[in-house]
């Protein structure tokens, strides 16, 4: 019996080790089971100047590995299978280039084997070669073509990924990004307007949702009076949970006008955050990721000033019941508010989701950082003594997140549009 | 070493942003029109069904106990008037069987009267009828002596007068 309880023991933890291999394998970027001689090793190790360690070759990097894993891309890789998505980029020079991704010929990494149209795809993510000596049309590259290496801009370490194709190197461009180089984006020569793992994971949800609230509806429309049953008795204590405790307290009589608003968040966030939870299903980090958050944050901004009421306004310009010096003081502040309101949300929420998405790949990092990425098979037991409840601890803790950020943005969302319709007599 | 390699989840980008925004907002209306007014009209529909089948309740409950009050009451009524009747009905039983006891009484006594009369009108008429006899008798007795004996003046005014004495004393 004892025999037996070790045996299971280790058919467990056997299991374990198979399936953190795959994953690492497919989806961790730093990965060395190929002698340690990749295109990232040559990245850290080979071309890179600034940080050179040279100490052991095959060094695994946890950061890089979180930073490619939650970021978006134009292939929706599930690990064992990379999807490839339609890509729409335009260029000033080119014009609109439309094809699906699987024309770069999706490599290790999503690193792609051919340059389509003067683009490439490097680690899942479109870049483009802003050279016009470059050809067109569908170009086979070398084996390992991509050049990375860390440069110092202003002061900053910067990543710069270049192309080498004949001899030559080419540098490759970031899609155009809104940030202005804040974040280390930019306008550059290109836009990718693509349908990206983000978009897809957002369409799938949307599509989800809708059916699924659509069949709930079409019951209620039935026959409102039956009791609910199968999934409406589910979806129904959290839609009177975020009507009665979230709507009707901050927008009083009005709340019905404002509900849907208030729904589509919730529920859209919700479903967002628990679908990149899933592991082995892309893990897109969609609520995660600023853009989509600065999407929604748009829309509430809208949706709060397009229905602000003369009070509001008169709060926000000429705050009433206070000095006359006082007022200009206000305004500023409170013109400045209206602008961070949105802000909060979309920062709230991006960084939520991104650091538990980051945690929980870091963690699991943890065991390639014992075991030497797969060259110290002893540091695997300690690595997978850590990694495997610590990650098991943080993705139980992503599902309180996934649903506490989710009704925080509602309920902040109703509280600023309660604000804004508040009608004082 | 800590590089924002591909951090891009933190830049906006303006494809993400526009799809994003697009399929929000179709997200919303559909989901406005199709699923979550409906929703929330059915939801409102139906509380104030249960509200007003509750009232409803509440309020036949408050109808069954008046009504259950009000037949204790009419109970109560009734078993006091039943009790009174039964009073009544004894009392008067009594009164029928007394007055019928009088009235018997009194009957008894007027035939007892009516038959002292009798036997005393019986008792002058047989008086009547001795004395008739009687008197037949003496003049018979007269008769036969007065025939017989009227030698012995003395012994015969002696016997007349016993005679007489019976008939008198009888």
């Amino acid at each position: 019996m004892y025999m037996n309880r070790i045996f299971r023991l280790s058919k467990i933890v056997f299991l374990a080790v198979i399936l953190l291999g795959i994953n690492s394998h497919r989806l961790l970027a730093q990965d060395h089971e190929e002698g340690g001689h990749d295109d990232h090793t040559e990245a850290h190790h080979g071309e890179a100047g600034a940080h050179e360690d040279g100490e052991h070759v095959a060094e695994f990097d946890p950061a890089n590995t979180a930073f490619h894993h939650i970021s978006d891309q134009n292939v929706y890789s599930l690990g064992f299978a990379d999807i490839p998505l339609p890509c729409f980029f335009y260029s000033k020079s080119d014009g609109w280039n439309v094809f699906m991704s699987s024309k770069f010929g999706i490599g290790h990494h999503g690193n792609g084997h051919y340059a389509v149209d003067g683009y490439v795809l490097v680690e899942s993510i479109a870049r483009r070669i802003n050279d016009e000596s470059f050809p067109k049309g569908k170009i086979e590259l070398g084996e390992h073509p991509y050049v990375f290496e860390y440069v110092t801009v202003d002061g900053k370490e910067k990543e710069k990924v270049s192309l080498s194709y004949e001899g030559k190197l080419y540098p490759l461009e970031n899609k155009s990004t809104l940030d202005g180089g804040l974040m280390g984006g930019g306008l550059t020569s290109f836009y990718d307007f693509s349908p990206t793992k983000n978009v897809v994971s957002l369409l799938l949800m949307v599509l989800l949702l809708f059916f699924v609230f659509r069949k709930i509806a079409r019951r209620y429309n039935e026959d409102a009076y039956r009791a609910p049953k199968g999934i409406q008795s589910f979806m129904e204590p959290i839609f009177i949970f975020i009507q009665d405790e979230v709507a009707k307290p901050f927008l009083g009589h009005r709340w019905q006008k404002f509900l849907p608003f208030l729904m589509c968040l919730f529920f859209l966030i919700l479903a967002l955050n628990l679908y990149g939870q899933i592991p082995f299903f892309g893990n897109a980090n969609v609520t995660g990721n600023l853009t989509f958050t600065m999407a929604l944050a748009l829309v509430t901004f809208f949706v709060v000033n397009l229905n602000g009421k003369k009070d509001y306004w008169m709060h926000v310009l000429w705050m009433p019941g206070v000095p006359v010096f006082v007022k200009p003081i206000l305004t500023v502040v409170e013109i400045l508010g209206l602008f961070i309101k949105p802000l909060t949300l979309m920062l709230r929420l991006a960084a939520n989701l991104t650091a538990g998405h980051m945690i929980i790949v870091i963690f699991v990092s943890l065991l390639f950082i014992f075991n030497d990425a797969g060259q110290n098979m002893i540091g695997s037991v300690p690595g997978l003594a850590l990694s495997v409840p610590l990650t098991m601890f943080m993705m139980a803790l992503e599902l309180l997140v996934a649903l506490v950020q989710a009704f925080v943005f509602t309920i902040l969302t109703a509280s600023y549009i309660g604000a804004a319709i508040e009608e004082h007599h | 070493m800590f590089v924002l390699a591909e951090f891009n989840v933190l830049r906006p980008e303006p494809g993400l942003l526009f799809w994003s925004i697009l399929i929000f907002v179709i997200f919303w209306y559909l989901m406005s029109k199709f699923a979550f007014r409906p929703i929330a009209q059915a939801l409102i529909k139906r509380e104030n069904h249960i509200q007003d089948a509750l009232n409803d309740a509440k309020k036949a409950k408050d109808e069954l106990r008046k009504i259950q009050t009000e037949n204790s009451k009419l109970m109560e009524e009734a078993r006091a008037e039943r009790s009174k009747m039964l009073k009544e009905a004894k009392e008067h039983r009594n009164q029928i069987v007394a007055e019928a006891r009088v009235a018997a009484k009194e009957e008894a006594n007027k035939i007892v009267a009516q038959a002292n009369q009798e036997i005393e009108s019986l008792k002058k008429t047989a008086l009547l009828d001795v004395k008739n006899q009687v008197s037949n008798i003496a003049l018979e007795v007269a008769e036969k002596v007065i025939q017989k004996k009227l030698s012995d003046d003395a012994g015969q005014m002696e016997y007349l007068n016993d005679l007489v004495k019976d008939i008198n004393l009888s």
